[in-house]
This record gives structure tokens, C-alpha cells and sequence, in this order.
């Protein structure tokens, strides 16, 4: 079976190959390649790099470089991209405060840019741009979708997040549709890794369940210390602290918990089956969540591509717009202010044989926009 | 001396001309990308100031570069969206007002770190002032009102009269020109006579107590001076990201910018533009061949350190170092 | 705000003042001896978590790991010595802040290229899983009392090996006059390496032992750097004594702050609003005390005699 699926996508992109583009397309991609954010660049790199020779399309080029995670060197290496690669497309951010130093400037040099994971709600509302399309989810998306789900079983959630935009954005977006009461409200240092005293706080408030936002080392480091305290409220969050990324590193910790996320390795699809198995064949691990965004933006360039050309901007942003390819997840479409209309879901943390991995147990949205497109005039 | 003298006008020299050929050859990118070295040079030889005349190492010169590029970011932001600043005071996007007001916002900071910070010295001096610039950036972080984390954008790049500030070449001899004043600053500081009191309490303090000058006010005042100067270069950074982040003012960017006058040359005149040349042509070189650059990165510096003492200009000039 | 409460914050400002004095202990040493101002030694804190993941890993034991993150953080620290460390004794400090900013980088990516760009897994020992109970009905982590237990023995040997051994009076003759002791026919070399083999092995403990707790992954080691460099200022650099106390107040005073700063807030405020005043002045108010005392003792707590 796994090999059928492997050979059909085999024999779908040989047909692809043999279709030139209008016009051949570069690419740049900016992503976090070193530091201790590579891994979600390196995901997000491997899933795009995978539909590009998937395609066999010898009609785009693809110059990644590393932004170490430092706004400053996004920019340089935007400018860079632009003024002397000269690529039509711009892609590959992680980070919403990267994002934000890269995107208002470079659209309005009249750049597209498809954002693979990032998505702050200043580029979602009034900030929005025709040049500016999220393949991702807006950042409030998860939290939403937890807020919305934690209805059904909880009264009386805790919620914790970092204390930057981000973190505030997360919990605005959780308490918008969450309907309980809150147990405690926490913001935590930036970077911050030792969650005893937070931990703590938990035990002592009275709490039916734990909301979290904690991307990164962050969220493994609270993840493993709260299975060692012995506090035993279930826990929520958004399925960046629970994607394949870090799983390996909490370990059995993350047993039985509770995320949302707009795909899932175990979704059931043809296309997201046939990412998962081709994805594991070249990589040799399971792909996370930003794999399967980068995967897709990918395939919306090159849907794209073969009906416009690049040098065409506005039937090219039509063609993008028109989000006419074969996504992971499904369904997918661009809401008003270029943001996907999707759905999504929310899947617990389970043993695969001796590998960690996400099962979907129930849909926390169908078909969901984001609460900010009302104020993108465009 | 001469040597010196030579070496210092060809880098200047090469600095300037370097944009023009890219300019003509239809390469913009290696003007902003001079622009980038002329703006942190600036910055370091603000830094040199404190560093390499006072031989006070503050490694908290990222919170005045922060400083100046918010307030960049911030008086920008308010004319852009015509709101009132504090006071009912009106922001701007006119460059030299901004410039103003960073030296201002950045000579404030300065004096109230200093008058702390320079009661302690050597190592205590070192940590001292790199608190003071984490207090600020984690206040920039967790402060709502501007972006936190995310920062601040600049939609239009600010202006300065008779010219487009958005072309690159524009701009670079916007930054190029204040370049050349702090280092005609840091030329004539170093050889007026607060400049030599201040060159004799680095050497030798009691000599300067004994002949009646009191060196902590000589300090602080070039403390407070060299912070101003590296504010307007943190001005100018924001206008050339068109972005200001706390990542300005992060102990990283305090790191970059000793590594800056150390890589180029200690105390030296064009020690700061010689270490930003190397570090910027060796950042975006490096970036682009491995992305396990930061590990060649950190092996060129070591072989600085160990190989090259007095830096670039050091190499290049020869041992003798005056002041 | 209830008693037990107030015990477990106690306890865990307690446990992370402790880890911060193991990384304390090592820097403030190697400073009192060589003169050298060391910012790679979060580094190797880096290297004893990787190690310690990485034996525990293969082997399934993490004692192993916890031997094998002492050995690999005090080779590397004798490496480093010998190669780049030993030529800096002499230099100013901004050539070894330099030098040393230079390590940083090439172990974090050195370390990334060897074991990739992700997390590695490392948990605590079975032996040490469960809580305990304290007085006034609390629970607390065994794994964490044990970290303190940990830090109090470490602090003790110190104290020990300073105080009353051969090696300790050579470190502190090293201290206050080094050519004497050169002159009385003491290898100085050796002696450098192995303070600082020592140093780097400490903090390749409470690397293993905080990799535990935390996630173990590239660039962990520089905000405990940080602090640890915050610590040993507050305490007077050179000072075991003051490193010790110091990590306790930082701990304490991290903690306890980030507990109660949000609750004094909320008696002005509305609760959303605290909790990020809270958090935002918790995360300026350990470099506030520092500023504060070195504002009133230029030379921190108990400033050595040098």
C-alpha cells in the first residue's frame, strides 16, 4: 500500500515534469537554519525542497539562506534576495518578529511573499497586503481552536504564555472562544526554563485543566517538569509544543495531551498520506506541522506558476489566490485578506510502536477565518 | 603613524568608492550592504570612544543603539500615524530631527548608567552595564505600546531634504557622511586635551588624580558622548531595516559591536570601520556558502585574537599604537 | 496565598540558585586564579547536557550519562585550555571576551552539526521520579530536592579542597601571587588546566542535571551564562563564598519575584493587565539588584582582597 502511494505520486509528478512554465521562477527562501530555532527552518526547508523535486520542474530555483534567527539578518538577506538574486517570490520565515521586519518592507516593493509559518495579526487586519498570502494559519488560529474545543470538557482553565505579542496573542485568541472561567492567568519570561514556581501556581489554583503556549525549548522544558510534579490536570495547547519537531525530546511526558492544529500526520487524505511516506523515505523521520505548511506553500507556488506567469503580478496573485492545488489538509482556501479558510483539528499525543505522534480525535472548526479580516481593506 | 594615516584613508577611501562600482555595475544590494558597515561602524566608533580611549569596556552598548533606533521607530511611527507624542509634541519623519532626538534619548540613558555604572570598575564595570541593557531590552520585550518582540516597522524609510532616501545609494552617503563626522569627532577628541586626560586615566589613573583632575567626571562625560553617538547610528540602522526590534538591544549586539572595534583595531582610528568591513563581508560570505557559518565565523575571530593582535589595522599598520 | 505554597516557591528559588552556583563556582574560580574572564563556560553546560543525553541514550542509564557529561565537559574545558585558553592568561579582558565570544559560536554550531538541529531527549532517573511530601501538606520533586542536595555536597567539597587540600593551597597561593608560587616549583601549567578542567566539569553537571529538567538543545548555556556572571559579580568575583550566596539571592529573588510581583499588581490593577506587569518588571528585577548593589558595593558582596 505504502509503496502504491509512493509510486502514484511518482508517476504524478512525471507527468508534472514534462510541463514547462510561461516563465521560470525563483524563489528565495529565508529561514532559521542555525541556533537553537534550526529545527523548525530545517522542517520547513525539507518539506519545500520535497514538493519542488517532487515536481521535477527544472523551471524553478529555489536560493535558501540562513536568518539565524535574527530580525536584522532577515532583512539584509531580503534585500539581498530582491536587489541581487533578483526572485520573483519571497518564502521561509518562522518567526512573527522576523516576519514583521521582512514583510511590510518588501511588499510594498511590490514582492510576493507566501508565508510558510508565521502569522501576526497586524499583517492579517489592517495591515494586510495583495502581495502578502499566508499559506500557514493566522497566529491566533490554535489558540482559538482550543479555546473552542476546551468548552466541551472544562469549567475552570489555567492559561500561561510568554510575555511578548505573541503570548498576549495567544491567550486573546484562547479566551475569545473559550466560554469557562480562568483558574490564573500567567505570563512567563521570554526564553524562560525552569517552571517550577508557574508549576506550582497550577497546583494551587483550583484548576480542571492547563492551557499553554510555549514554542520551542520552552514548551519541553514546562512539558517534562509538570509530568515530574505530580500535577495531574489535563493539559491544552496549540500543537506547536507537540509537533514532531520536539516530541522525541519531551518523551512519554507528552502521553494524552491535548493540541490543536490544522493538520495532522494521521490525516485522512491522499495527498497529506503521500507527503507523510514520501517525507519519511527522503528524511528518514515523521514531518511536523511547519513540514506539511512548507509543503503545501510549495505546491501553491507551482499550481500557480503553470497557470501565470511570475512576471505577471496581478494574474499571478490571481492564480495564487485562486488556491488551486492539492493541500495536505485537505480543503483549502484564501479568505478576503489572503489567510486560509480551514479547518482544524484537535489531536492527542500517542504511541506509534516506539514513536510519538499526534492522532486526530475530534474538529474543532470547519472551514474557520480568522477574526481580523474585516479590517484588511485591500 | 603614517603607515596609519595611509592605511586609515584607504579603507575609507575603498568604503566610498566600493558603492559607485556596484552602482554602476547594476548591483544595489552591495550598496546597502555598505551602508550596513558604514551605519555599525559608526556605532563602534562610538563605542571606541568609551572603549578605546577611556579603556571602558561597556558591554551594554546595545541598549544606546536600541535607544536611538526606537526612537527612530517611535517619532517615525507617530508622524506616519499622525498621533501626538507625549506632551502633545508631534512625531517626524525628517532624519536630522530624529537624529536629534536619539543623541538626546541616548545621552539621557547614558548619563544615568553612567553615574552608577562608572562607580565600579574593571570586571564589575564590564557587568554592570550589560545589566543595565537587559533591563531595557526585557523592558522593550514585555512593553505592549510598540511592538514588544515583534518591533516596530517603518513603513517609509525617514527623509532628508533635497534627496529620495529610498534609493540606496541616497541613503549610504546620508550614512557614509555622518561616518566621516564621528570619525573626524573621534580624531579630534583623541588629540584635545580632554582626550589626552582621558588617554592618561586609562593608563594611569593616580597620575591623573594627582594632577587635580577628577577622572570620573572626564569619564562619564565620554561615556555620555559615546553612547550619543552610537544612538544616532542605532537612528540610522532603523531607518536602513526600516525596522527596530529589541533585538537591537540584546547582549549579542553589545557582543558585535566589542568584536567590531577588537576585530579592526583597539582605540584605533578606523579600527571600527576595518573590524565592521571584515565582519559584514565575512557574515554575508559565509552565509551564503555553509549554514554552519557561525562556526567559521567564530574560528576566524579566534585566529584574530590569538594570530593578529591590534586587529586588522594592526596587521596592516603596524604594532606601534598611540594615545 | 497559602503556607505550603509559599515553602515550594521557596524550595524552587533554593534549586535554582543552587544550579546557578555549580556554574558560578566554576567561572568565579577560574576568574580568582587565572584572571580570566570566561564566556564559553556556558558552553560547556552545552556539552555535559549533550553528553549526558547522548550516553543515556545509547546506554539506557542515566548515571552513565551523568559520569559520562562530567568527563566530556572537563575534556573539553582541558582542550580549550591548552589550545586558546592558555594563551589569554596574559592578555587584557577584551581579548578574552573576544576569544572566548569566539568559542561560543564554534560550539554551538559544532555541537548542532554533530547532533543535529533538534532537541535531544533526556529524562530524570527512575530512582528519582515521584514527589515528596513536605511539612504543611505540600509535594515536592524528589529529582529536585536532589539537585540541591547536589549543589549543598558541591559547595562543601569546595570548600574542603580549598580550605584543606594540597591542591587548594596551591589555587590559593595561585590567587594572590603567581609568580611566588611558580618560584616554589609548582607546575603552573598544569595547574591552570586543571582549574580549569574543574570548572568546566561543574558545569558540565549542572548542564546534565538541569538538561534533565529542560530541554537539552543548542545555545542553553547562554542565559544561565548570564546569570551565572550576574551571580558572581553580586558576590564579588574570585569569591566562592560570595558565588554561593550569591546564586542563592538571584534564585530566590528570581523566583519569588516572578510568584508575587503579579499578585502586588493585582491589588492596582485588573488581573489580565497585572499578570503582564508582573512578568515584565519579574524579568528586569534580578538586573535591577545587581544594578542596586553594585550601586552601594562597587565590588560586589565579599569582593576578594586582590
Amino acid at each position: 500500500m505504502k509503496n502504491l502511494l509512493a509510486a502514484s505520486i511518482l508517476a504524478l509528478s512525471a507527468g508534472l515534469a514534462g510541463q514547462a512554465f510561461a516563465e521560470p521562477v525563483k524563489i528565495g527562501m529565508i529561514t532559521t537554519l542555525s541556533g537553537g530555532g534550526a529545527g523548525l527552518g530545517i522542517d520547513a526547508r525539507d518539506g519545500f525542497m520535497l514538493a519542488i523535486k517532487q515536481s521535477g520542474n527544472k523551471d524553478v530555483e529555489v536560493v535558501t539562506e540562513d536568518d539565524a534567527q535574527k530580525p536584522e539578518l532577515a532583512v539584509q538577506i531580503a534585500d539581498k534576495m530582491v536587489q541581487s538574486d533578483k526572485v520573483d517570490l519571497l518564502t521561509g520565515i518562522i518567526w512573527s518578529n522576523l516576519a514583521m521586519a521582512v514583510v511590510p518592507s518588501v511588499t510594498a516593493q511590490d514582492i510576493i511573499y507566501l508565508s510558510v509559518n508565521a502569522g501576526p495579526s497586524a499583517l492579517a487586519g489592517a495591515g494586510c497586503s495583495p502581495n502578502y498570502f499566508n499559506v500557514a494559519y493566522q497566529n491566533d488560529n490554535f489558540h482559538e481552536a482550543m479555546g473552542e474545543a476546551a468548552n466541551k470538557d472544562y469549567k475552570k482553565t489555567f492559561v500561561m504564555a510568554p510575555n511578548y505579542p505573541a503570548g498576549k496573542d495567544s491567550l486573546t485568541g484562547f479566551k475569545r472562544y473559550y466560554k469557562g472561567e480562568l483558574a490564573g492567568e500567567v505570563y512567563t519570561k521570554l526564553g524562560q526554563t525552569d517552571y517550577a514556581a508557574e508549576i506550582a501556581q497550577i497546583r494551587a489554583s483550583g484548576a480542571d485543566s492547563v492551557f499553554f503556549f510555549l514554542p520551542g525549548g520552552m514548551g519541553i522544558a514546562f512539558t517534562k517538569q509538570y509530568a515530574q510534579s505530580g500535577v495531574d490536570l489535563p493539559l491544552l495547547g496549540p500543537a506547536f509544543s507537540f509537533s514532531q519537531d520536539v516530541l522525541p525530546a519531551i518523551g512519554d511526558a507528552a502521553l494524552g495531551v491535548k493540541n490543536t492544529a490544522s493538520w495532522s500526520p494521521d490525516l485522512d487524505n491522499e495527498t497529506s498520506k503521500a507527503f507523510v511516506e514520501s517525507f519519511k523515505a527522503e528524511y528518514g523521520r515523521l514531518p511536523s506541522v511547519y513540514a506539511a505548511q512548507a509543503f503545501d506553500t510549495a505546491n501553491l507556488i507551482l499550481a500557480a506558476s503553470a497557470k501565470a506567469s511570475v512576471k505577471d503580478k496581478d494574474a499571478f496573485r490571481a492564480a495564487l489566490k485562486a488556491a488551486d492545488f492539492k493541500s495536505v489538509r485537505g480543503k483549502f482556501s484564501f479568505n478576503t485578506n489572503n489567510h486560509p479558510i480551514q479547518d482544524f483539528y484537535v489531536r492527542e499525543v500517542v504511541k506509534d510502536g516506539d514513536t510519538l505522534t499526534n492522532k486526530i480525535v475530534g474538529t474543532a472548526f470547519t472551514d474557520h477565518k480568522d477574526a481580523y479580516a474585516a479590517d484588511c481593506k485591500m | 603613524m603614517n603607515r596609519e594615516t595611509l592605511v586609515n584613508a584607504l579603507l575609507i577611501l575603498g568604503l566610498l568608492a566600493a558603492p559607485f562600482a556596484a552602482d554602476a555595475m547594476g548591483e544595489p544590494f552591495y550598496v546597502t550592504l555598505a551602508t550596513r558597515i558604514a551605519i555599525l561602524a559608526l556605532a563602534a566608533t562610538g563605542l571606541n570612544i568609551a572603549l578605546g580611549l577611556g579603556g571602558l569596556v561597556s558591554f551594554g552598548h546595545a541598549a544606546f543603539f536600541g535607544i536611538g533606533g526606537y526612537a527612530a521607530g517611535i517619532l517615525a511611527t507617530h508622524a506616519f500615524n499622525a498621533e501626538p507624542l507625549l506632551f502633545g509634541l508631534p512625531g517626524t519623519n525628517q532624519m536630522v530631527s530624529i537624529w536629534l532626538a536619539a543623541v538626546a534619548a541616548a545621552g539621557m540613558a547614558a548619563l544615568l548608567i553612567g553615574l552608577i555604572s562608572l562607580r565600579t570598575s574593571g570586571v564589575y564595570f564590564i557587568m554592570i552595564t550589560l545589566a543595565f541593557a537587559q533591563m531595557i531590552y526585557y523592558f522593550a520585550i514585555s512593553w505592549p505600546a510598540y511592538g514588544g518582540e515583534d518591533g516596530l516597522s517603518i513603513y517609509v524609510r525617514n527623509a532628508f531634504p533635497g534627496t529620495n532616501t529610498m534609493r540606496p545609494m541616497s541613503f549610504f552617503l546620508i550614512a557614509a557622511g555622518l561616518l566621516l563626522a564621528g570619525l573626524a569627532f573621534f580624531a579630534l577628541l583623541r588629540n584635545s586635551r580632554f582626550g589626552a586626560a582621558l588617554q592618561a586615566g586609562r593608563q594611569n589613573e593616580i597620575r591623573l588624580a594627582a594632577v587635580g583632575i577628577a577622572p570620573f567626571r572626564i569619564r562619564l562625560v565620554a561615556f555620555v558622548l559615546s553612547a550619543m553617538m552610537t544612538g544616532v547610528a542605532g537612528a540610522l540602522f532603523a531607518d536602513l531595516n526600516r525596522f527596530v526590534s529589541p533585538s537591537m538591544l540584546s547582549w549579542h549586539m553589545s557582543g558585535e559591536l566589542i568584536v567590531l572595534i577588537i576585530l579592526g583595531g583597539v582605540g584605533r582610528l578606523a579600527g571600527p570601520l576595518a573590524g565592521a568591513i571584515v565582519y559584514v563581508l565575512f557574515e554575508f560570505a559565509l552565509g551564503g556558502v555553509t549554514e554552519h557559518w557561525q562556526l567559521f565565523l567564530g574560528l576566524v575571530l579566534l585566529c584574530v585574537v590569538l594570530f593578529a593582535r591590534g586587529g586588522v589595522v594592526g596587521l596592516l599598520a603596524g604594532r606601534a599604537r598611540h594615545g | 496565598m497559602s503556607l505550603p505554597l509559599f515553602i515550594e516557591q521557596i524550595l524552587n528559588g533554593l534549586q535554582f540558585g543552587v544550579m546557578l552556583f555549580l556554574m558560578a563556582a566554576g567561572l568565579t574560580l577560574i576568574f580568582g586564579v587565572m584572571g580570566l574572564i570566561n564566556l564559553a563556560h556556558g558552553s560547556l553546560f552545552m556539552v555535559g547536557a549533550f553528553a549526558c543525553a547522548a550516553v543515556a541514550a545509547a546506554t539506557g542509564s542515566f548515571w552513565l550519562g551523568l559520569a559520562a557529561s562530567l568527563a566530556a565537559a572537563a575534556m573539553a574545558g582541558a582542550v580549550i585550555e591548552i589550545l586558546v585558553i592558555r594563551r589569554l592568561y596574559e592578555r587584557d579582558h577584551l581579548d578574552q571576551v573576544l576569544a572566548t565570544f569566539a568559542l561560543i559560536l564554534i560550539f554551538s554550531e559544532g555541537t548542532r552539526w554533530v547532533f543535529g538541529s533538534f532537541p535531544l531527549y533526556l529524562d530524570i532517573p527512575p530512582l528519582l521520579t515521584g514527589a515528596a511530601s513536605l511539612p504543611g501538606g505540600g509535594q515536592y520533586p524528589v529529582y529536585r530536592l536532589a539537585v540541591i542536595a547536589v549543589g549543598i555536597a558541591v559547595a562543601l567539597g569546595l570548600y574542603v579542597l580549598i580550605g584543606r587540600t594540597r591542591l587548594g593551597m596551591r589555587i590559593r597561593a595561585g590567587e594572590s601571587d603567581r609568580e611566588m608560587i611558580g618560584a616554589l616549583g609548582v607546575d603552573i601549567g598544569t595547574l591552570y588546566t586543571l582549574v580549569f578542567a574543574l570548572g568546566a566539569a561543574l558545569a558540565g553537571l549542572a548542564g546534565a542535571m538541569v538538561g534533565a529538567l529542560q530541554s537539552v538543545q543548542v545555545g542553553m548555556g547562554e542565559p544561565v551564562l548570564i546569570l551565572a556572571f550576574v551571580v558572581i559579580v553580586i558576590g564579588g568575583i574570585g569569591s566562592i563564598k560570595g558565588a554561593l550566596l550569591g546564586s542563592i539571592l538571584v534564585g530566590l529573588t528570581e523566583t519569588l519575584g516572578r510568584f508575587l510581583l503579579p499578585h502586588l499588581f493585582a491589588l492596582i490593577l485588573p488581573a489580565s493587565e497585572a499578570a503582564g506587569m508582573g512578568a515584565a518588571l519579574a524579568s528586569m528585577l534580578i538586573y535591577i539588584l545587581m544594578a542596586l548593589i553594585l550601586a552601594f558595593r562597587p565590588r560586589g558582596l565579599f569582593a576578594a582582597s586582590t
